[in-house]
């Protein structure tokens, strides 16, 4: 997905550019938070890491292979700040070394293949994490949602780009609809990868696993008679956070999916393209000649529908995804705010 | 950057365009591509002035014709898109050869074609006349943040590294008769990923070591510096300024 | 060695406990004289590279102390302390990061302060004193293993080091690289410790060995006495390759 020159124009370029140069320096901080003095060394390994790892082709099916693109990955493996500051930099000297996506829009590319992708993996993990039992499967199965989601969604931040500053006119519906169709078979393959490989590391060396840090279980204090003392500090505090979130992403994703899928019956729209476009008619020719209950038409209207629907919650994710960056930026100044007054305490 | 790929990229020559100094060079491709990409489409003669400009530079930096061809295949995936945008986008529909093609789709289709080209064309001249560690000279010296630097700095120099000890991996899953068909051997794939993750990590957690070890606090010291003459900046910029001549010529003509 | 200079490194007590409370180092006691080589021999996990990492402050907090040339090392003289011992560790690719030769070995003197042509002489020294002038603007991953481990050793030197640390240097070298190092390392004139399983190399290059296992110096003496120990040798895992004696070996100067 490395957009090449001339495919977004020069203003939307330039703006991309900033909101991407801006986005590099709030990870250069918070890349600071999290790795300290060692950041340069461990981020640029890291990205050495993504780099080679985006070589590695997993084959699909007979005669084609796709690739890892490493933003879920990186964002959950070595934490969000440090996530995105590697895959600008793999995408910048891909840009100025191989020419793999153009100079001007190396803003563009920046903005929705290492934010995009990285902070809706981030934000959609940390939310799972805290609402599924705490285990390592849970881990594994938030990795596989967080980067299955994470593709799609820098694909429609791709299509809002190209809504802004596309330079044909092929209308946006069709984009969209092509562009998260195709990314939500990519972000398949991401997704079984990444949780797969989230999952190997957190089985080897789970403390290297930044997302999986919560994990580590509570250092176990007992008496002489090997009688556990019960912790003074009682777990109870994130009870109904985690509850609200749970409640809340049900509620939305339900809502989301159930919107989508009426409003997609209308006969204009991203259904209609589905059906023009046949996609994937020829697994459809093998479905309906196994199971005499397929109807055709019916089928493919259902599919429409169930693209659309899928749309509406990978939209929902991406909104949950932002939401909670935003929310959890904002309790860390509060909290920072009332530590400061006392006294330096080490955050 | 694969083994072999990484050492093609840079062609070691004496021009007046290697001998530029990086920053400049890098300065004066991105102008150009941002020039290029401002252009009107309808101005299809700009373009052919724009490839021309190009050639020239091409047989300054003794650059083979045939090298920079090569280079530009990594462009043909979107090829294949602008081939398929006659087809899909709306507005008047033009007959070529018995095809109904939409005129819209075919002016973007040239528009992403003609300017990705050019683009794709002015970044390979670019690194093939910027040595690597040149180019993060340059970089650092357009301001780009220190940190960003050093992190890019890291990843070429472990890039390698990296790669071998992936190749390693393979070679070893193969000795033992395994080869990766389809989607039941991901789990293999995946394991090994996990496992060059962690190797990668702790290198990098060595690598922090040895710098500590030599007096490291977390920026680098300054050892190189380059710098430009009044005469190179002005050298550089004229690929820029003549683009931006045949820019402004194009919207005034259409 | 007259009594007014202090030994270029003295361990005395060192105790160490990791965080998850494996302990490593149970008091120990070295003194390493000024120009002395020693070689330091021990099993896996007898806590060797502990110790190194003890030498330059990287860790620390446990018991006893580490004094370099008189210095002791703790956080108010880190910058001097990491001047003075200089590590090379037993990957160079982990030690050399930087995009060529050069600013590799430049590195360390620059963060010390050193600027412009001060600088490129100490550079041209320290790689003259390897034998590696040639390679100076060659990037560190083209150049072959034992090429890559000098101009490790050639980083170290670059800062003027008082003791030089050795990780295995000669692990995965081949025999004329092998003897390569060995002949760079015996015309330096600095103190050197060295880390190391590989008995013929600490024969040939060290005059006495210390032996460590179990977190203690378990035995101090001349190295050729402590091989033909067939006891000590085996009660701390330290075997001979097959074929060699050190009691027959004549040593060069």
């Amino acid at each position: 997905m490395h957009v090449p020159d001339g495919f977004i124009n020069a203003p939307v370029s330039l703006a991309a550019g900033a909101v991407a140069a801006t986005a590099v320096a709030v990870s250069l901080r918070g890349a600071r938070r999290e790795l300290d003095e060692r950041t340069a060394p461990l981020a640029g390994l890291v990205a050495a890491f993504v780099f080679a790892v985006q070589m590695l082709n997993f084959p699909v099916a007979a005669g084609t292979s796709g690739h890892l693109l490493g933003g879920a990955l990186a964002a959950i493996l070595v934490g969000p700040y440090t996530g995105v500051l590697c895959i600008s930099v793999v995408l910048l000297m891909q840009g100025v070394l191989f020419a793999d996506g153009g100079l001007t829009a190396l803003g563009v590319n920046v903005c929705d293949m290492a934010v995009v992708t990285t902070v809706v993996a981030y934000a959609l993990f940390r939310l799972l994490a805290t609402v599924l039992p705490r285990r390592r499967s849970s881990v594994t199965a938030a990795a596989f949602v967080a980067a299955l989601v994470s593709v799609p969604a820098a694909a429609g931040a791709f299509t809002l780009l190209y809504a802004l500053g596309g330079t044909t006119d092929v209308p946006i519906g069709k984009v969209f609809t092509a562009m998260v169709g195709v990314h939500v078979l990519i972000g398949l393959g991401e997704a079984a990868i990444t949780a797969l490989t989230v999952g190997a590391v957190v089985a080897v060396r789970p403390d290297l696993v930044y997302g999986a840090r919560g994990l580590a279980k509570p250092l176990e204090l007992r008496r002489a008679d090997g009688t556990v003392i019960e912790p003074v500090i009682s777990p109870v505090a994130p009870r109904p956070v985690r509850r609200l979130a749970l409640v809340g992403l049900l509620a939305a994703l339900a809502l989301a999916g159930f919107v989508s899928y009426y409003a997609s019956t209308s006969p204009d729209g991203l259904e209609k393209v589905a059906h023009d476009k046949g996609i994937d008619s020829k697994a459809e020719e093998h479905a309906a000649k196994d199971s005499p209950l397929a109807d055709y038409q019916v089928k493919d209207v259902g599919d429409a529908r169930i693209s659309g629907g899928l749309a509406g919650v990978i939209g929902v994710g991406a909104t949950l995804a932002v939401g909670t960056g935003v929310f959890l930026t904002v309790r860390r100044r509060r909290s920072r705010a009332a530590a400061a007054p006392a006294g330096s305490e080490a955050v | 950057m694969g083994a072999g790929h990484a050492h093609k990229l840079y062609r070691h020559a004496r021009s007046p365009v290697h001998a530029l100094p990086p920053h400049c060079k890098i300065a004066a491709v991105f102008c150009f591509v941002l020039v290029v990409v401002a252009t009107p489409r309808e101005a299809l003669w700009a373009f052919g002035l724009y490839a021309l400009l190009l050639a020239v530079v091409t047989a300054a930096a003794r650059v083979p014709a045939a090298f920079l061809l090569r280079r530009l295949l990594i462009e043909v995936p979107f090829v294949a898109f602008a081939v398929l945008l006659p087809f899909v986008a709306q507005g008047e529909r033009v007959t070529v050869w018995g095809l109904s093609l939409s005129e819209s789709g075919l002016w973007g289709a040239w528009n992403i074609l003609a300017k990705g080209t050019l683009g794709v064309a002015a970044s390979v001249l670019l690194a093939s006349t910027t040595e690597l560690r040149a180019l993060l000279l340059g970089l650092q010296r357009l301001r780009m943040p220190p940190l960003l630097v050093q992190i890019a700095s890291f990843m070429i120099r472990y890039g390698d590294v990296v790669t071998d000890e992936m190749r390693r991996m393979r070679i070893a899953r193969e000795s033992r008769g395994f080869t990766a068909r389809g989607v039941r051997h991901w789990k293999v794939l995946a394991t090994s990923a996990g496992a060059l993750f962690i190797r990668s990590y702790e290198r990098g957690e060595r690598v922090h070591l040895a710098m500590v070890s030599r007096g490291y606090t977390g920026t680098m010291p300054v050892i190189d510096e380059v710098t430009a003459t009044r005469a190179q900046w002005t050298y550089a910029a004229a690929l820029p300024l003549a683009a931006l001549a045949v820019c402004l010529t194009g919207w005034m003509l259409t | 060695m007259t009594p007014a200079t202090p030994p270029s490194l003295e361990v005395s007590g060192l105790a160490f406990a990791y965080p998850d409370g494996h302990q490593a180092l149970f008091g120990v006691e070295l003194s390493v004289g000024r120009g002395e080589r020693v070689a330091l021999l021990g099993p896996n996990g007898a806590g060797k590279t502990t110790l190194v990492l003890h030498l330059n402050g990287i860790l620390g907090g446990g018991a006893g102390s580490v004094r370099v040339a008189g210095l002791p090392v703790d956080k108010r003289h880190l910058a001097e302390i990491r001047r003075r011992v200089g590590i090379v560790f037993q990957d160079p690719d982990d030690q050399l990061f930087m995009p060529t030769v050069r600013e590799d070995v430049a590195f360390g003197p620059a963060a010390a302060g050193l600027r412009g042509a001060e600088l490129a002489a100490c550079v041209d020294r320290a790689l003259a004193r390897v034998g590696m002038s040639g390679y100076a603007d060659r990037p560190p991953h083209h150049l072959s293993f034992g090429q890559r481990r000098r101009v490790a050793v050639a980083t170290v030197l670059a800062m003027e080091p008082e003791i030089l640390v050795l990780d295995e240097p000669s692990s995965n070298l081949d025999p004329a690289s092998r003897r390569e190092l060995a002949d760079i390392l015996r015309s330096l004139d600095v103190t050197v410790l060295m880390v190391t399983h590989d008995l013929p190399y600490a024969l040939e290059l060290c005059e006495r060995s210390v032996v460590l296992s179990d977190g203690v110096i378990a035995a101090d003496g001349p190295t050729r006495e402590l091989l033909c120990d067939e006891e000590l040798m085996a009660a701390h895992r330290l075997e001979l390759p097959f074929g060699f004696d050190p009691r027959s070996v004549a040593l060069r100067g």
